[in-house]
C-alpha cells in the first residue's frame, strides 16, 4: 500500500463564499474525508489558513500572498493510502474541491524512505 | 442465612482491598502469596462465622485476621529479611511492628497503584484484563471463564504466565512519575475500556456476570477520577461513555437473552440517572484542547441517549463518527458511520459508501447493507440478510436475522 497526498488547488482563494455555502462545502468535505477513513485509507489531512499567509522569495523577498501574482492557491491537503494511484484518483473524484470551476486536486505519490524512492 | 449472602459480597469487594494492600506491601513478586493470604482469611470467615454468627464489624474482623495471618507468612519464610526490613530500617526486628495498613487512604492508594502495576505496557491487553479482574475485581477463575467464554485451564495458565512475566519485569507497585503518568494512564484507560467492553458485548449468557464487569470497570475508572493526579479529561470521558452505554443495559437484551436493537428499544427501560451521569462527565470532561476518543465515543453515546430521530442529531452522530474514524479506524465504527449516513444524507448515498467498505466477513456489514436496501430493492435486502445469517456466530444474532427475513 502507497501513501498519495491529494493537493487541493483553488482556483481564486480570495472569492469570498457565503456562510451558507462554506457550512455546505464544510459538511461534503468532512463526508467526503470520513468516507475514506471509514475504509481505513485515510492517514492525514490539513486545511491550509490564508490568514498572516505569506511568500518568501528569492533573495528573501517576502510577500502577502499567496494572492496577487499567482490566480492559484493550495486550500489543503490530505494523504490517503491506496493500492495504485488510480485509487487515489477515484478518491479525488469525491472531493468538494472540484465543484468549483477551475479547481483541481493533484495527486502525488509520496516517496517511500525506502533506498529506491 | 444471612452470612450466606454476606460472603460472598463481602469477598469480592474485601479480597480485591486486602490483596492490593498486601501485594503492595510484599511486592509484585509475591502477588500469588497477597492473593493466598486474602482467599484464606476468608475462609476462616467462613469457618467461624457459620457457627458463632457474624461479628459486629465484619469488615474489621477480616482485616484483623489477614494481618495476623500476613505476619504469620512473613515470619514464617524469608520475606522478612530479604523485602520488609530494607524498608523499615528504623524499626526494630519485631514482626509485632510491621504496620499493615488497612485505612481506606491506603486501601484506595494501592489499588490505583496496582492498577498501574496491572497495566503495565509490557503486559499484553488479553493478561491485562484478566489480572485485573483477578486482582482488581476479585472475579473468581471461573467467572473470568465464563465471560471469556473459555476453559478455566486457558485462564489459569494465562494468569500465570502474566504473573510471572510481571515478577520477571521487576514491576514496581508505585504511582508512575509525573511526567510518565499521562502515557502511563492511556494504557490503563485502554484495559479499563476493553474490561468494560468485555462486560457489555460478551456472549455470555450470565446476564448478572456481565453487568458486574461493567460495574467494576465504572468502579475503577471513578478510583482514577477521584484521584487528583489522574482525574484527567478523557478519564472522565471514558466514564461518561460507560455511563451512557450501561443506561441500556435492561433495555438491549429482551428476557430471551436476544439482542434489542436501539430503534426497537423500550425508551423507558434506560437508566435516566446514569443518562444524566453521562452528561455531567461529558461536561466535566470538556476542559482543555485533548478530544481523545472516548471524548468522541461519549458524544455519540450522547446523541443515543436521545431517542427522538431528528435532523440535528444524526448529523451530529455523522461528523463525530468521521472524526473518530479518522483517529481511529475499526470496522464497526465504518459500519456505524455508514448507518447515520443514511440517517443525515439519505440511502442512496449510503449504499454507495457501504458498497466501497467491502467488509467481506463480518456480519454486521451484511446485516447493515440488508438494512439499507430495505424498500430500495427488497430481493438484494434480503440477500443480504441472509449473507448475514451464514456468517452470524450466535444464536441470538441468528435470532434476529431470521426475524429480519421473516418481513
Amino acid at each position: 500500500m502507497d501513501e498519495f497526498i491529494l493537493i487541493f488547488r483553488h482556483e481564486d482563494g480570495m472569492k469570498v463564499a457565503s456562510p451558507e455555502q462554506i457550512q455546505v462545502w464544510m459538511k461534503q468535505t468532512m463526508d467526503w474525508i470520513g468516507g475514506i477513513a471509514a475504509q481505513n485509507k485515510f492517514s492525514i489531512g490539513n486545511g491550509l489558513l490564508f490568514d498572516d499567509a505569506k511568500v518568501v522569495w528569492h533573495n528573501n523577498v517576502v510577500t502577502n500572498g499567496p494572492f496577487g501574482e499567482i490566480k492559484e492557491t493550495i486550500g489543503g491537503y490530505i494523504i490517503v493510502k491506496a493500492e495504485s494511484v488510480e485509487e487515489a484518483v477515484e478518491f479525488a473524484k469525491g472531493s468538494p474541491v472540484l465543484q468549483g470551476d477551475g479547481n483541481s486536486v493533484e495527486v502525488r505519490k509520496i516517496a517511500k524512505r525506502d533506498g529506491i524512492h | 442465612m444471612q452470612q450466606q449472602e454476606l460472603i460472598p459480597h463481602l469477598f469480592r469487594t474485601e479480597f480485591t482491598k486486602i490483596t492490593a494492600v498486601l501485594c503492595k506491601l510484599l511486592g509484585i513478586e509475591h502477588i500469588e502469596l497477597a492473593e493466598d493470604i486474602a482467599s484464606e482469611t476468608f475462609l476462616s470467615a467462613l469457618e467461624t462465622w457459620s457457627y458463632k454468627g457474624i461479628p459486629p464489624s465484619p469488615v474489621g474482623w477480616l482485616y484483623s485476621v489477614a494481618k495476623n495471618k500476613a505476619k504469620n507468612h512473613i515470619t514464617r519464610n524469608n520475606i522478612f529479611s530479604e523485602k520488609i526490613i530494607p524498608q523499615i530500617k528504623l524499626s526494630s526486628s519485631a514482626v509485632e511492628e510491621i504496620e499493615i495498613d488497612l485505612s481506606e487512604k491506603n486501601i484506595t492508594d494501592s489499588q490505583l497503584q496496582m492498577l498501574f502495576a496491572l497495566c503495565h505496557p509490557s503486559i499484553s491487553a488479553e493478561s491485562q484484563i484478566g489480572l485485573s479482574l483477578r486482582i482488581l475485581c476479585g472475579f473468581g477463575i471461573d467467572e473470568i471463564a465464563n465471560a471469556f467464554l473459555t476453559s478455566k485451564v486457558t485462564i489459569n495458565k494465562r494468569l500465570s504466565r502474566a504473573k510471572e512475566k510481571l515478577r520477571n519485569e521487576h514491576i514496581k507497585i508505585e504511582f508512575p512519575a509525573a511526567e510518565e503518568i499521562n502515557e502511563r494512564l492511556e494504557t490503563v484507560l485502554t484495559t479499563l475500556y476493553l474490561l468494560f467492553n468485555e462486560g457489555y458485548y460478551s456472549e455470555s449468557d450470565d446476564s448478572v456476570l456481565r453487568e458486574d464487569l461493567c460495574l467494576e470497570a465504572m468502579r475503577l475508572t471513578y478510583l482514577l477520577i477521584e484521584n487528583e493526579h489522574t482525574n484527567q479529561p478523557n478519564v472522565k470521558a471514558l466514564f461518561s461513555l460507560m455511563c451512557f452505554h450501561s443506561s441500556r443495559f435492561a433495555a438491549r437484551k429482551n428476557e430471551n437473552g436476544e439482542i434489542v436493537l436501539y430503534q426497537d428499544q423500550d425508551e423507558s427501560l434506560w437508566n435516566q440517572e446514569l443518562i444524566a451521569n453521562g452528561a455531567y462527565f461529558l461536561h466535566q470532561a470538556s476542559q482543555g484542547n485533548n478530544i481523545s476518543t472516548y471524548h468522541i465515543q461519549a458524544s455519540i453515546a450522547y446523541w443515543h441517549s436521545i431517542k427522538e430521530d431528528t435532523k440535528e442529531k444524526w448529523e451530529n452522530i455523522l461528523q463525530l463518527y468521521n472524526r473518530l474514524l479518522q483517529i481511529q479506524y475499526s470496522p464497526i465504527a465504518a459500519l456505524n458511520r455508514t448507518y447515520a449516513l443514511a440517517k443525515a444524507n439519505g440511502k442512496k448515498e449510503a449504499i454507495a459508501e457501504a458498497e466501497k467498505l467491502q467488509l467481506t466477513n463480518n456480519h454486521y456489514y451484511y446485516t447493515l447493507l440488508g438494512e439499507l436496501y430495505i424498500d430500495i430493492d427488497n430481493t438484494k435486502s434480503k440477500e443480504h440478510f441472509q449473507h448475514a445469517l451464514s456468517l452470524a456466530k450466535t444464536q441470538a444474532e441468528k435470532n434476529l436475522l431470521m426475524k429480519k427475513l421473516k418481513l
